[in-house]
């Protein structure tokens, strides 16, 4: 499989005025292509700040950052900005939809910064939503949608750009157990189904085990990179699973 | 993110808090529709000013007390009662050797007055002139005659009504010969004045002419004229009459060459560029007024927006989260700004045109000669003001956004 994400010994402090946190103290992994990898640890470990850094929202301090073969450690605000519109999609614990939007402007709202025409902006902001369930709910406002719809919807949201690769930063936090489950097997189905790479950080082993590799990460450093034994499969995906 | 879309998220804030976006739109309206107000009243007084100035006759000039400064308008305008004027220094000016150019004068003394006849009532104002009147300000009566100089001489009490007070006093009736009472005079009429409309300040249809040596002894009881007014025989000559003028009145004053004089000798030209001083100066001021409520209303705009970024950091962290470039974010709150500012004004020239068209209903409704103009360019200006607010007084809420780290943005509560 094709090397996606590559990184070599990759550090990150934070300097606020003159204060030096130290986050991460050399991180070395690859990802292939089509891989759904989990990231766990405990509270403070990192993985936030790790998964920033992949998905460009924010600059690696030192080390070395590979993304699909191409030298990305260093780049400017404008071209982080340019990956993230083209190259990765995100879904937050606190799923971060526009309020009193609509599901279809929210699942649009990553198009508005490419170069797209109305119409094929709606059609694939509409596939999109097909694709997590909610083609019903496609003119609710964003607040009339339970926990598990919102993550849904901002699940069709990161997808809308055709991404390298999904970020998901605890992304059935704050669901219950049935919701977090759909979730779950949406962001599978994406995996065995259309060969989606993600990248998912949780604290529940259980959550962590509908993937296929667990990176564990301890005080700022990855402490194992293990096979799940027993990938759980949610329904319908066993037969999909090689 | 494209221009549309940026419109489209403006009208959306717009849906989503009405009254404030209202609020802070009315510092633009006021100070655009006081833009387009003023530019148009401005041009209104000042065709005012020259229709009138014009239809009296170009080669006039005005003799006032008094010594004016050079700028400005005659001290004597300002309601100062100076009395060195006599009725004397006029007659000396109808001197064909020493003012060839003087065609002739009349003197003027003002007063208000009751006016009655059978129990009619006027509350008119009566003007003593003399019997050149007509010729001096090109009208004529439009029945009767005019009073003579043999009339002016014996101090005869005749009198010409103004049209206004014809009707007044005497509805349709013919009032030829008839005795009307001002004040505790009677006069008996010889005449009426046709309509002549406002002229400065007064309504010239509502005067009672009479003859002013009469008018100084019996009505006033003053021995000096108020203004007086001198005809030239053509336009290219009145500099060279008010040089005649000027010197024959200062012999007769006893002042030296180089003394102060106290007297003042203006030509129509001279009253016109003191009125347009006095109508600048108006407009100046105007124009100030509505220069502070625009920046007003801008810093209003400006404290707004920086507001609403401040509700949307979140909304921020996140356009930029799935790709927004910080340029993109400064122009999406730019536009916004802009189209709110070129909202307002719109609603303020519309506003303005309004105002402007009630003023000039208003003004006509007093008799003046008042056109009711719309610039294109006070309109552009508009236009173009209010757009430039929006985009100045949005720089700064526009960078806030646009500088945000998206990661904090998102985890701002
Ligand atoms: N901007 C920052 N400035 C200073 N320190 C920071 C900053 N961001 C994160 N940290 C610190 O970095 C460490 C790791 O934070 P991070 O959010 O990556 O942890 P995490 O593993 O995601 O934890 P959790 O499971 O609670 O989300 C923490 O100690 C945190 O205080
Ligand atoms: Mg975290």
């Amino acid at each position: 499989m094709k090397n996606l994400i590559k990184i070599e010994n990759l550090k990150k402090h934070f300097d606020n005025d003159g204060v030096i946190t130290h986050v991460l103290h050399g991180v070395s992994f690859e990802i292939h292509q089509g891989e759904f990898v989990a990231i766990m640890g405990p509270s403070g470990s990192g993985k936030s700040t790790l998964m920033h850094i992949l998905g460009f929202l924010d600059k690696l301090s030192e080390g070395k950052y590979f993304f699909d073969g191409q030298d990305v450690s260093q780049l400017d605000d404008d071209l982080l900005a340019n990956m993230r519109s083209q190259k990765v999609g995100f879904v937050f614990q606190a799923f971060n939809l526009l309020p009193r939007t609509t599901v279809l402007d929210n699942v649009m709202l990553p198009l508005m910064y490419v170069k797209l025409t109305g119409v094929e902006r709606i059609k694939r902001a509409k596939e999109a939503i097909e694709s997590v369930g909610l083609g019903h709910r496609i003119q609710n406002l964003s607040n009339q949608l339970s926990g598990g719809e919102k993550q849904r919807v901002a699940i069709a949201r990161a997808l809308i750009n055709q991404p390298s690769v999904i970020f998901a930063d605890e992304p059935t936090g704050n669901l219950d157990s049935k919701s977090g489950l759909q979730v779950m097997k949406i962001l599978q189905d994406l995996n065995l189904r259309q060969g989606h790479t993600i990248i998912l950080v949780t604290h529940e082993k259980y959550t962590a085990e509908h993937a296929e590799r667990v990176l564990r990460m301890k005080d700022g450093l990855v402490i194992a990179d293990e096979k799940v034994a027993n990938r759980i499969l949610a329904d319908g995906a066993s037969e999909l699973a090689k | 993110m494209n221009f549309k879309d940026n419109i489209h998220n403006s009208i959306n804030l717009f849906r989503q808090n009405k009254i404030l976006a209202f609020l802070t739109m009315l510092g633009i309206i006021i100070g655009i529709a006081g833009v387009i107000v003023i530019i148009s009243a401005g041009n209104g007084a000042q065709s005012l000013i020259t229709n009138q100035i014009k239809s009296q006759g170009s080669n006039l000039v005005a003799i006032f007390p008094g010594n004016g400064e050079d700028e400005g308008p005659p001290v004597s305008v300002m309601g100062i009662v100076i009395t060195t004027l006599k009725y004397d220094d006029m007659k000396a000016l109808k001197d064909p050797l020493r003012a060839p150019d003087v065609l002739d004068y009349t003197g003027y003394v003002r007063g208000s007055a009751n006016a009655s006849w059978q129990g009619n009532k006027a509350d008119t104002s009566y003007v003593g002139v003399s019997a050149s009147l007509p010729f001096i300000e090109d009208t004529a009566v439009q029945a009767g005659s005019f009073f003579t100089a043999e009339d002016e001489n014996g101090l005869q009490k005749v009198a010409v009504l103004g049209s206004d007070v014809k009707k007044d006093l005497f509805n349709d009736r013919d009032p030829i010969n008839e005795l009307v009472k001002i004040g505790k005079h009677s006069f008996r009429v010889i005449g009426v004045m046709r309509e002549r409309g406002t002229a400065g300040f007064t309504n010239q249809d509502n005067q009672i002419y009479v003859p002013i040596t009469t008018a100084q002894k019996l009505l006033s009881g003053i021995n000096y004229v108020n203004f007086a007014r001198v005809k030239i025989s053509d336009e290219t000559r009145i500099d060279a009459a008010m040089d005649d003028i000027k010197e024959i009145l200062r012999e007769r004053h006893s002042i030296d060459i180089g003394a102060p004089i106290d007297f003042d000798v203006r030509s129509q030209r001279d009253a016109l560029n003191a009125l347009f001083k006095v109508t600048s100066a108006v407009k100046f001021f105007l124009v100030a007024v509505a220069a502070v409520a625009l920046l007003v209303g801008g810093i209003g705009i400006m404290n707004i927006m920086l507001a609403s970024v401040q509700e949307r950091v979140r909304e921020i962290g996140l356009r930029k989260a799935v790709g927004a470039q910080s340029r993109q974010i400064l122009s999406q709150f730019l536009v916004e700004t802009v189209v709110i500012t070129s909202l307002a004004g719109i609603v303020g020239i519309f506003l303005g045109i309004f105002v402007s068209y009630l003023l000039s209903l208003i003004v006509q409704s007093f008799g003046y000669d008042w056109t009711f103009s719309i610039s294109v360019f006070s309109v552009l200006l508009s236009v173009i003001v209010s757009s430039l607010i929006g985009f100045i007084f949005g720089l700064v809420p526009a960078r806030r956004a646009s500088r945000l780290d998206p990661i904090e943005a998102l985890r701002y509560e």
